[in-house]
């Protein structure tokens, strides 16, 4: 690693970081209902969606009431987005002239966008009109981000709040979640890309001939940047090309890049702040962003150091893979040199770390190492900084575990921020932790021991399992990445994974919202010389051991089956 | 659930509405006046005529043109891929023989060290950069197929190379169409 590569990943955390701060005071402000900056321009369409949907913004839920309206919301959105996609030939927008997506497929990205997975079974440029991509996908990144966010609002209120039933109105976080947060952030970023070279555009593909041979070359346009503005931002990742971030119309330079990258953790971990302010102790938020940063930061440095130090089996053929100022160096199959090593590395490490999934470079194509690290960061369940929202309601459950465990130790009733932690809570944050790890394995051993499992299957050997293992880590927790060789628009995976990530999805938010209604019911204890601070240096190092420790007892067996044992293999 | 239907179907079309229809209309309205070239696709004009995309790689392997990325697509823009050939895959490994032994068939006096990202398969399929290291190696093939001398191609490599962007971020890279119009003289 030289002192560019260096500089970069610094550069990276500290504009990161720096932002948590004024982004997250701001979402605090937008979910307390308090005026913003924003309010003259976007306060009438706020209160016009109100009016017109009969809604007063005043009325509050309880949990369960919230929990129906987020599903009756996302139903519907999976539904009109199958419909698009089925009917898309007839439809208007489609300068191409693309067919109807096929049933299985149409299913499987309808849940995928709808659970903010964004798991890419297809093309887009071969397989979605620009209005599928426009009215379905780009619309699901806004609102299932949203939703998402909303449920993080209201388990934070359930934390707050004490002796009662109601923990928001859901209506009132998505809409606030949507227009004061999603959408100015992605006009001023989509903005920047296209200043950048991202296409931004209505006219159909241009054919340009070639230099050398005049052989005609297809350049496939849309309207990219906006779509992948919010891509970015919702930690969605569904890309508007077959390759995502590594297409240069959709990522064209490493300055675009970092704008990019920025954007999949900013809203994340800004959130942590949130929760700090809304929870009245910022340094509560800030114990999570340092819990998640460490984390980050230690993956991260395995992932640079693996793909900078190449492929023996390159070496031996006496190929140069030293990196010097002209030289990327490294494992460079699979990635652009506009990135080169540092810049894939950082990628593939923030876009699983939060369930992003969006990619610059080849997954598949990683060193057994380097492909680890993403596998496992999914694997935690998605709460490294985390799909927005999710991400940070995630990593809450397992505060609940750290909470709990320690409590036990010290034979005291355990408590978090003034609320006690029961067998209740203890039951749904379980829940929230085991269901993923049970979706993960249970859906590879299912694919592994059938034969459509095994037929597309592209890689040989342990890598092919990989693939496998990666495909269910990516859907059973809502990353929506690949291990792309792995051919998985077929019925059988389009079927299998679309359940994999509505269970993900929906078995950990309703669990979550259960806490906050729970939470929100009970008294507020004050603070005794027996209580566990959950702000100090050893709270950090303890929620980080139980983290590793549960995210290794897990997987550990599965990944010596894949990554560790290829790894032993090309080093051997 | 009842109560929760109206609500449900009224946000949904009035979400649909600003965040699928407004938003991205605004986006293109805004881009095309403010970023024309950008966001119609960074074309390159040669004599009226579209010649392709500064951002899209195109195919080469006539010895008097530098060479790209390998690429799983053959620049074929209409669906692009990566190799996904993970690191022991017999297949990547023949692949990277296969290159190496066009690198060397095309230019067998070149002692160089041959740089990892020319016997590599791009992410995209599409990479329109080499590294420094790659076009400074194919410097030697192209001058003489081109009977010119190795410092003149060596000085249009120079004047072809873009450094980190803002000086930090990326990686130095050479545009490997915009070298090759510069070599014919066309750019």
């Amino acid at each position: 690693m030289n002192i560019y590569s260096l500089l970069q990943i610094v550069l990276f955390m500290v504009v990161l970081l720096a932002l948590a701060k004024p982004l997250g005071s701001f979402m605090a402000k937008v979910y307390q209902g308090e005026r913003t900056f924003l309010d003259r321009v976007l306060g009438p369409v706020e209160r016009f969606i109100y009016r017109i949907s009969g809604i007063d913004p005043k009325e509050e839920m309880d949990w369960k009431v919230y929990a129906i309206a987020m599903l009756t919301f996302n139903v519907l959105g999976l539904f009109f987005v199958y419909a698009l996609q089925r009917l898309q030939g007839v439809l208007p927008l489609n300068p191409q002239g693309l067919g109807a997506v096929s049933a299985d497929s149409s299913w499987n990205t309808a849940v995928s966008f709808a659970s903010n997975t964004n798991w890419q079974g297809y093309g887009g440029e071969v397989t979605m009109s620009y209005l599928t991509q426009m009215l379905g996908l780009s619309v699901q990144n806004f609102v299932s981000a949203a939703a998402g966010m909303a449920v993080l609002v209201a388990f934070i209120r359930g934390i707050v709040r004490h002796t009662t039933k109601s923990i928001g109105n859901f209506w009132v976080d998505l809409t606030r979640s949507t227009l004061y947060i999603l959408l100015p952030l992605s006009i001023v970023l989509a903005l920047a890309l296209v200043s950048q070279g991202v296409v931004q555009t209505f006219s159909e593909y241009k054919t340009v001939n070639g230099l050398q041979s005049s052989a005609e070359q297809n350049l496939p346009l849309g309207p990219a940047a906006s779509q992948i503005a919010i891509k970015q931002l919702g930690t969605n990742g569904g890309g508007f090309f077959n390759v995502n971030s590594a297409h240069p119309f959709e990522n064209p330079t490493p300055f675009s890049n970092f704008l990019e990258m920025l954007a999949i953790l900013i809203i994340p971990a800004a959130l942590c702040y949130t929760f700090g302010v809304m929870v009245g102790d910022t340094r509560q938020g800030w114990t999570l962003l340092i819990v998640m940063t460490i984390i980050f930061v230690a993956l991260l440095s395995v992932a640079v150091w693996s793909e900078q130090g190449g492929n023996p089996a390159f070496a031996a053929m006496g190929i140069d893979q030293t990196q010097t100022n002209i030289n990327p160096g490294g494992n460079m199959e699979g990635k652009e040199v506009r990135f080169g090593i540092v810049n894939s590395a950082l990628w593939a490490t923030a876009t699983t770390a939060a369930s992003n999934g969006s990619v610059n470079s080849m997954h598949d194509s990683y060193m057994p190492l380097g492909g680890l690290v993403p596998m496992w960061l999914m694997q935690l369940g998605e709460i490294i900084y985390g799909g927005v929202g999710s991400g940070l309601y995630g990593m809450l459950a397992f505060v609940i575990i750290a909470v709990f465990v320690s409590g036990l130790m010290v034979g005291r009733t355990p408590e978090y921020l003034g609320k006690k932690i029961e067998a209740y809570e203890m039951k749904m944050a379980s829940i929230m932790i085991l269901i993923p790890v049970f979706v993960v394995l249970t859906g590879t051993a299912v694919a592994l021991m059938s034969e459509a499992g095994r037929a597309t299957i592209y890689n040989p050997s342990t890598h092919g399992f990989s693939e496998v293992l990666y495909a269910f880590s990516s859907a059973g927790n809502n990353n929506g990445s690949a291990f792309a060789g792995l051919g998985a628009n077929t019925p059988f995976y389009n079927t299998i994974l679309g359940f994999a990530m509505l269970i993900a999805r929906y078995w950990l938010a309703i669990p979550a919202l259960a806490i906050a209604g729970s939470l929100a019911s009970k008294k507020k204890v004050p603070a005794g010389a027996g209580t566990l601070p959950t702000h100090t240096p050893l709270f950090i190092a303890w929620l980080i051991g139980v983290i590793v420790i549960v995210g290794a007892l897990s997987f550990l067996p599965a990944l010596a089956l894949g990554p560790i044992v290829e790894h032993l293999m090309v080093f051997k | 659930m009842k109560n929760q239907l109206r609500p449900a179907l009224t946000i949904f079309a009035l979400l649909t509405i600003i965040t699928g229809v407004i938003y991205p209309l605004l986006v293109t309205g805004v881009s095309q006046v403010l970023f024309p070239s950008q966001s119609n696709g960074s074309i390159i004009t040669v004599n009226g005529k579209a010649a392709g995309s500064e951002l899209i790689g195109q195919q080469f392997d006539d010895p008097s043109y530098f060479w790209g990325r390998v690429s799983a697509v053959d620049y074929n823009a209409d669906l692009s891929s990566g190799s996904n050939y993970g690191p022991m895959n017999p297949a990547l490994l023949e692949a990277v023989q296969a290159r190496i032994d066009a690198l060397q068939a095309a230019d067998p006096d070149n002692t160089l060290p041959i740089p990892v990202d020319l016997v590599t398969a791009s992410a995209s399929g599409l990479d329109p950069h080499i590294s420094v290291a790659a076009a400074l190696y194919q410097v030697h093939r192209v001058a003489s197929a081109r009977g010119l001398s190795e410092a003149d191609v060596q000085s249009l490599v120079e004047q072809n190379t873009e450094g980190r962007q803002f000086g930090i971020f990326g990686e130095p890279r050479v545009n490997v169409l915009l070298l090759n119009l510069a070599l014919d003289g066309i750019k």
